[in-house]
């Protein structure tokens, strides 16, 4: 593996600016990775090797003329969901296979006006349906600490290119723990910004009251670089907020005397492995040795929050998919009328899990169960929600597990769809009260990384990437790489 | 919380999904499963709770009325399954078995 590929982004970004490397030789380093290992991770359903080459080329141009920005000439892989107008979105859907998109997605816009270098498109779960990545229409990704066991998901293309050193950076997107939960299963950090941070246009919407964009990379600092990008407000995106966009990379800290980070008691649930256990509690000793106050806290509805989330994200997604219908872009299976082309269309092109949650979706809102499922999931979520706000008046931060356990084997959970479904326990509550949450590296259990999750108050991602900044710098399991696949 | 056959079809049908014989089984079996984990949330007594249907407090958001490019109609037949002389081609809208709406 070349040198150029270990760097962090903001390694590469002093690199570039004092023109020791070129974006160029970045660039070409990444797509050599890509060429001597995504065969086995499987990481990109598409790589953008014409593309990447010109926008480096380009990028480098722009830095000799002085005109650099916070990724200019950064090679990133970007999740198969969000639309660009020069690679297909297929969202890992046969009904959207071949797909390209006639705009670029706003957050594709941001990093293309900073000439960041697009290596390509990640797998994902078909239409981010999933946690493992095995709904990919397109082949499963693999973790690359471990080829045999899933790298989480729904993101889990763009974790485990970051992992591998295939992408410096990528972004994914989050609806019930898609960015945290493969961002602990590949040892990599992940970010779900606040609900309203990001832009969502151009983001193929699964539960719009949930979904939310976010950068993967290998260190805490990368991933503000990468938020400073994309956060803010777009015309074009209405659920976006009009706040200041900080920069998040200067408030970055070493020392957390004087924060008060929350423990919930309901996060140690039956189900949480040993390995993880082990490691969550040594890193609760980390930030108390850092100088941080651990604040017991309460959540008591933690246990209803993944019945609300299977009501409201598939009652959300039924209704967004229900614009594949064949008839204006995508796949069509025409049959003699139009009521039978939907039904071949719809059935044949999605697959299992999507039309389980179209299915699950229909049904919490059809007529006659409307109350008794949607309503009451909603009235749940008022309480979920509002634990979160009792919380934060006592706590800057919470800290929990990203995930109960470690990544599992592949096709191991794929019989049983609850037992898939647990996999994002600890990662929904976060999208339920559209707070941030980032999962960094936190230890390995057997080899395996664990990930380590802090949750924030709304709009206060600085004070998330401060605290795990601390932690990170205090420990090395950031710079451990996956040795198996070398 | 079982799932009927007919339920199945009767959801399918307002999803506009195809589904074989064996999937409408396994769905029925699978979706009637995951109720039953759902049926945990009848433990709250939520009738005082009002709804949170998204979290962030956000007015009607209004925007000038004024024309600005938007795609063009190559660019959207293009990406059209099959379209002709500048038109998205359709199959037959009316007249079919299930002409009206949901069987």
């Amino acid at each position: 593996m070349s040198e150029l590929t270990r760097l962090s982004a903001t390694e590469a970004r002093q690199l570039l600016d004092s023109k020791a490397i070129t974006s160029v030789e970045l660039t070409e380093a990444h797509l050599e990775r890509i060429a001597e290992v995504d065969e086995r991770v499987h990481g990109y359903l598409h790589v953008m090797t014409d593309v990447a080459r010109e926008q480096a080329q380009r990028a480098d141009n722009a830095i000799q003329s002085g005109q650099a920005a916070g990724l200019t000439g950064i090679p990133v892989a970007l999740k198969d969901i969000l639309c660009t107008v020069d690679a297909p979105t297929t969202a890992a859907s046969h009904i959207l296979e071949n797909y390209v998109s006639p705009y670029d997605a706003t957050v594709v816009k941001k990093l293309r006006e900073q000439n960041a270098v697009f290596l390509g498109k990640a797998n994902t779960d078909e239409f981010a349906m999933g946690s493992s990545t095995e709904n990919s229409a397109f082949g499963t990704t693999r973790n690359p600490w471990d080829l045999n066991r899933v790298p989480g998901g729904s993101s889990g293309g763009s974790a485990a290119t970051v992992a591998a050193h295939e992408a410096m950076l990528s972004l994914g997107s989050d609806t019930g723990g898609s960015i945290r939960q493969p961002a602990g299963f590949c040892g990599v950090v992940g970010l779900k910004p606040t609900y309203g941070r990001v832009s969502r246009f151009g983001l193929i919407a699964f539960a719009s009251s949930l979904d939310q964009i976010g950068p993967f990379s290998r260190t805490v600092h990368d991933a503000a670089l990468m938020l400073n990008t994309v956060a803010g407000h777009d015309p074009r995106d209405s659920t976006s907020i009009n706040t200041e966009v900080p920069d998040y990379t200067a408030s970055l800290g070493y020392d957390l005397t004087g924060k008060r980070i929350g423990i919930a008691r309901e996060y140690t649930i039956e189900g949480l492995e040993a390995g993880v256990s082990a490691a969550f509690d040594a890193a609760v000793k980390v930030l108390r040795d850092l100088g941080a106050e651990l604040v017991d806290v309460s959540l008591p509805h933690t246990e209803y929050a993944l019945a609300t989330y299977y009501i409201t994200a598939p009652a959300e997604a039924s209704a967004n998919l229900a614009r594949f219908d064949g008839i204006k872009y995508g796949n069509r299976k025409e049959e003699a009328t139009l009521q039978e082309t939907y039904l071949r269309t719809r059935g044949e092109g999605f697959g299992p899990e999507v039309k389980r949650r179209i299915m699950l979706g229909t049904y919490a809102l059809s007529s006659g169960y409307y109350d008794a499922y949607y309503v009451k999931a909603q009235k749940v979520r008022t309480l979920i929600k509002r634990d979160f706000d009792q919380a934060f008046e006592k706590v800057d931060a919470i800290v929990a597990p990203t995930s109960p356990t470690v990544a599992f084997p592949i096709g191991s959970r794929t019989d049983d769809p609850y037992q898939m479904y647990l996999a994002d326990v600890f990662t929904i509550p976060a999208n339920m009260a559209g707070i941030p949450g980032i999962s960094i590296p936190g230890g390995l259990s057997d080899g395996l990384p664990v990930g380590l999750q802090l949750l924030g108050k709304a709009f206060d991602e600085a004070t998330l990437l401060s605290i795990a900044h601390a932690y990170e710098q205090a420990t090395d399991w950031h710079a451990r790489e996956p040795a198996r696949l070398s | 919380m079982s799932l009927s056959l007919e339920d199945v079809n009767h959801v399918a049908s307002l999803a506009r999904l195809g589904l074989t014989d064996a999937e409408k089984e396994t769905l029925r079996e699978q979706l009637s499963s995951i109720l039953g984990h759902i049926e945990v949330l009848s433990q709250l007594d939520t009738d005082a709770i009002s709804p949170t249907a998204q979290v962030i407090e956000v007015d009607n958001v209004m925007r000038d009325d004024s024309a600005s490019p938007s795609l063009t109609q190559d660019q959207v037949t293009q990406i059209a399954p099959r379209s002709e002389k500048g038109f998205i081609a359709v199959p037959s809208v009316l007249g079919g078995p299930d002409e009206g709406g949901s069987a």
